[in-house]
């Protein structure tokens, strides 16, 4: 029996909402001058509040045990927490791995000298559309995103140390 | 037949739609396992190596086969 070519118009009504539905529920990656989204996460020094942090930049970094540029994003991160903590930053890295004991294995041969949270469910790299690990998203002192970079290289350093200078200069001029 | 074809093109359309749909590809924070080394094509790197140089000598082929790491989305 040939295919028949749907004909009701009610069908295809349908098939259009189940289409149009499908990409709304697409997240949506995050972008400067976004409101971030607040989160409030669990840490080894207990909780991490982002509304806590308010009034200060923060450098939201997502990683994982088995992402590879995180070792090398982790050392400069702290380079930049004891640079820069000073002046108002605040690097809060959000560890996205299934199981605990990877992000501690990890955290016993890499130490981090900053914020670290664990999100096991992943709910806040959700509500930021993160579409690669590592991702850097830096918040300034009004909630607003000023600054989104995926990945890590070594090239990426100046840059993104750019972008924390040009958001802590912001806040002092506020 | 016009007719046909346009009901043909839209069926096509939501097919492909559809198919595309079905399968939601991991999240960049869900591919703890992707990036194990055990889901690598090739698990001996050596191996690896030397077939790589085969298809630079041969063929002049390099990096057709992806770089180190795998999973992340970064790389």
């Amino acid at each position: 029996m040939p295919l028949q070519a749907p004909n009701s118009r009610r069908f295809r009504i349908v098939l259009t909402l189940v289409l149009a539905a499908g990409f709304a529920l697409s997240a949506r990656a995050i972008e400067v001058g976004n409101v971030a989204p607040a989160f409030m996460l669990k840490s080894a020094r207990g909780n991490v509040d982002s509304a806590a942090l308010k009034g200060k930049i923060i450098y939201v970094d997502f990683w994982a045990s088995w992402c590879v540029p995180c070792k090398q994003s982790f050392p400069w991160m702290n380079e930049m927490q004891a640079k820069y903590g000073e002046r108002g930053l605040e690097v809060v890295a959000i560890n996205v791995d299934a199981k605990q004991v990877d992000a501690d294995k990890f955290l016993a041969q890499i130490p981090a000298k900053f914020q670290v949270a664990f999100d096991a469910a992943g709910d806040t790299p959700k509500k930021f559309g993160i579409k690669a690990m590592p991702s850097a998203v830096i918040v300034g002192a009004d909630g607003r995103v000023l600054h989104v970079h995926a990945g890590f290289r070594d090239g990426d350093k100046a840059a993104l140390e750019a972008a924390i200078v040009a958001a802590l200069d912001g806040l002092k001029k506020r | 037949m016009k007719r046909l074809s346009i009901h043909l093109l839209w069926l096509s359309t939501v097919a492909l739609t559809l198919s595309g749909c079905a399968m939601q590809p991991p999240q960049a924070w869900e591919k703890g396992n992707l990036a194990r080394k055990e889901m690598t094509m090739d698990a001996d790197p050596l191996d690896q190596a030397f077939t790589q140089h085969v298809y630079f000598s041969k063929e002049s082929a390099s990096g057709g086969s992806g770089v180190g790491g795998g999973g992340c989305g970064c790389n």
